[in-house]
């Protein structure tokens, strides 16, 4: 289930990680007992000072977070909403695996900082799915075989899905153009096109 | 990426202020498409961004029959090339931007941060610390120099990257820069910088200085104009050669005009004298033919980058001649 806030208890998982270095850090603060406490506090303290409060909305829930300023949307999506279904490739802005719509638009989440969400609507390939049933575009790619081994899919979709919020019957010029900015290493191209035409026929 | 603090200034003079003085210690950011990868490889390592998305009245493009078109730095890639005005009357930068990364940089990334992105080379961005980066050797010398420059050049052979420049020299575009002390107006033709004048940045800019518009002249009705980018692959791709040219026609006479080109030079590239001959010139294939042997006369390309004379030249006349085709 996905809560609505997952703001306490992310600071503790990520607090965790960051603290000590290991089993032998926590294992030397504890036996002096009493140091432990303040030193939480300390490291604590300053690891919250890292952090910037940010309000993130994706696929219709908002979230209270509060990230460092040098975590990408991708790794915010991923690791602390896990919803994995975002990929991260080339994490350089080149491949398009990451693919999201922000405002109904296709950026890449790998390349965009979280903070930079701030008051926008995310949707994650998570968001395309109408409870069991699969959207049009994911039952196009299905049934056209636009899949290989599948790891650029979701962001062919969501690539696939801006384009046809601003043109619902695309020429296929139109689909190459606004496909251009995803690269599948499989080589799928043909079938990949196929599908959003056929999706864009259904839709 | 190494942490950096994330800083929201609400106006110019704010961000100016946190700006600074030192490149190390704070940098600008718009859209981050460029400014990232640069952070990911640590080529650049701040220790502190100031966003400059929050600030008010950078992201508007504003059109008067007088003034031209008025873009705010902050306007993004595939905004400026959706908008009307530039469709019907500014084709050359239409094309540019549609040539442009990738759908998705193109919603992400704004035409302020791509005439200021850093170049391309790959040693540049890799892990070398060449004379750009304040070592003491060009690795492209003698290294893989196939996308390096052919005029400009030394003693650093970067190309500028940006495809929208290009277009806009033929447009006489200017820039607007502000800091914590006031604005000024350059001519984008004064904006940019050889390696030769300073070799560790592409533009004129100082520490605290931002660029806040964009201005592009008005044309006239008779004025035609086009871009030709020559890119490796099918998806994104920067130009390894590109020509724009904006021509105002009356009948058979280019009355004037002014072409420029990307991928041969260490910035956006034009020739004085091209287009002092595009000035009157009758439009005929000899006469283009001829003129396009001019371009680039005193390039000196380096070993593996010679190709790019002959594309450059060729690229030229086939704009010419689609331009006055109609
Ligand atoms: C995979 C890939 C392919 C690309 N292909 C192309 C291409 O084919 N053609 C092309 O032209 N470009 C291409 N680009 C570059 C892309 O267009 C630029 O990265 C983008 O336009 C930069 O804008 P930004 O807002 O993201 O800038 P940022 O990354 O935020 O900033 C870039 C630089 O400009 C500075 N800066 C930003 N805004 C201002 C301002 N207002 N005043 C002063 N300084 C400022 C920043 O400090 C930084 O140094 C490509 C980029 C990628 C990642
Ligand atoms: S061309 Fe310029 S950026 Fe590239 S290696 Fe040489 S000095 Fe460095
Ligand atoms: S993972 Fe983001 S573009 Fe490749
Ligand atoms: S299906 Fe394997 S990368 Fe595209």
């Amino acid at each position: 289930m996905k809560k609505k806030s997952v703001s306490s208890s992310l600071s503790r998982r990520q607090f965790l990680k960051g603290f000590g270095s290991g089993v032998a850090g926590s294992v030397a603060l504890n036996k002096i007992a009493s140091a432990l406490p303040l030193q939480k506090t300390l490291e604590k303290a300053a690891n919250d000072a890292n952090r910037t409060p940010l309000n993130l909305s994706v696929n219709g829930k908002t979230y209270r977070l509060s990230v460092e300023p040098n975590r990408t949307l991708a790794e915010v999506i991923r690791e602390d909403l896990q919803l994995t279904g975002t990929k991260v490739v080339c994490n350089h802005g080149e491949c398009g695996a990451c693919t999201v719509l922000l405002d109904g638009e296709a950026v890449y989440s790998c390349h965009i900082l979280a903070l930079d969400a701030e008051g926008k609507s995310v949707t994650t390939i998570e968001g395309l799915l109408g409870g069991e049933e699969l959207h049009p575009l994911q039952k196009a790619f299905v049934k056209k075989d636009g899949i290989q081994c599948g790891f650029c899919t979701p962001g062919q979709i969501m690539a696939a899905q801006a384009l046809l919020l601003k043109n619902p019957r695309p020429a296929k010029e139109d689909v190459l153009e606004g496909m251009s900015g995803n690269l599948c290493r499989c080589g799928a191209y043909p079938k990949i096109i196929e599908s959003v035409l056929e999706a864009a026929k259904t839709d | 990426m190494r942490y950096f603090d994330y800083i929201q200034p609400e106006n110019i003079k704010q961000a100016s202020e946190s700006a600074g003085r030192d490149w190390r210690k704070a940098l600008l950011y718009a859209g981050g498409t460029d400014l990232l990868g640069l952070i990911k490889n640590e080529v650049e390592s701040p220790a502190a961004l100031i966003n400059l998305k929050a600030i008010p009245g950078l992201n508007g493009i504003e059109y008067s029959e007088r003034e031209g078109l008025t873009i705010g730095a902050l306007v993004k890639l595939s905004q400026l090339s959706a908008h009307e005005v530039v469709r019907e009357k500014y084709s050359v930068l239409e094309q540019a931007l549609k040539e442009t990364a990738s759908p998705q940089l193109r919603n992400m990334g704004t035409i302020g941060g791509n005439l200021c992105q850093r170049p391309r080379c790959w040693y540049f961005r890799g892990d070398f610390h060449c004379l750009r980066k304040g070592g003491d050797i060009c690795y492209a010398v003698d290294g893989e120099n196939k996308y390096h420059c052919v005029i400009g050049g030394g003693p650093c052979f970067i190309v500028h990257p940006s495809d929208p420049a290009v277009a806009l020299l033929t447009l006489d575009a200017g820039v607007t820069i502000a800091s914590a002390k006031g604005t000024k107006r350059v001519a984008l033709k004064d904006f940019f910088v050889l390696p030769e004048d300073d070799i560790y940045r592409e533009n004129i800019l100082q520490p605290g200085e931002i660029v806040t518009h964009i201005h592009v002249p008005p044309v006239s009705e008779k004025t035609v104009s086009g871009y030709i980018k020559f890119r490796e692959r099918g998806a994104w791709d920067f130009a390894v050669v590109s020509v724009a040219a904006t021509l105002r026609i009356n009948g058979d006479t280019i009355i004037d005009g002014k072409a420029a080109f990307g991928g041969v030079a260490p910035k956006p590239w034009q020739e004085e004298k091209i287009n002092q001959k595009l000035k009157g010139l009758s439009v005929k294939p000899g006469n283009f033919e001829s003129l396009s042997a001019e371009v680039l006369k005193e390039a000196e390309p380096l070993n593996q980058n010679a190709f790019k004379l002959p594309l450059v030249r060729n690229l030229l006349k086939r704009l010419l001649v689609q331009l006055t085709a109609s």
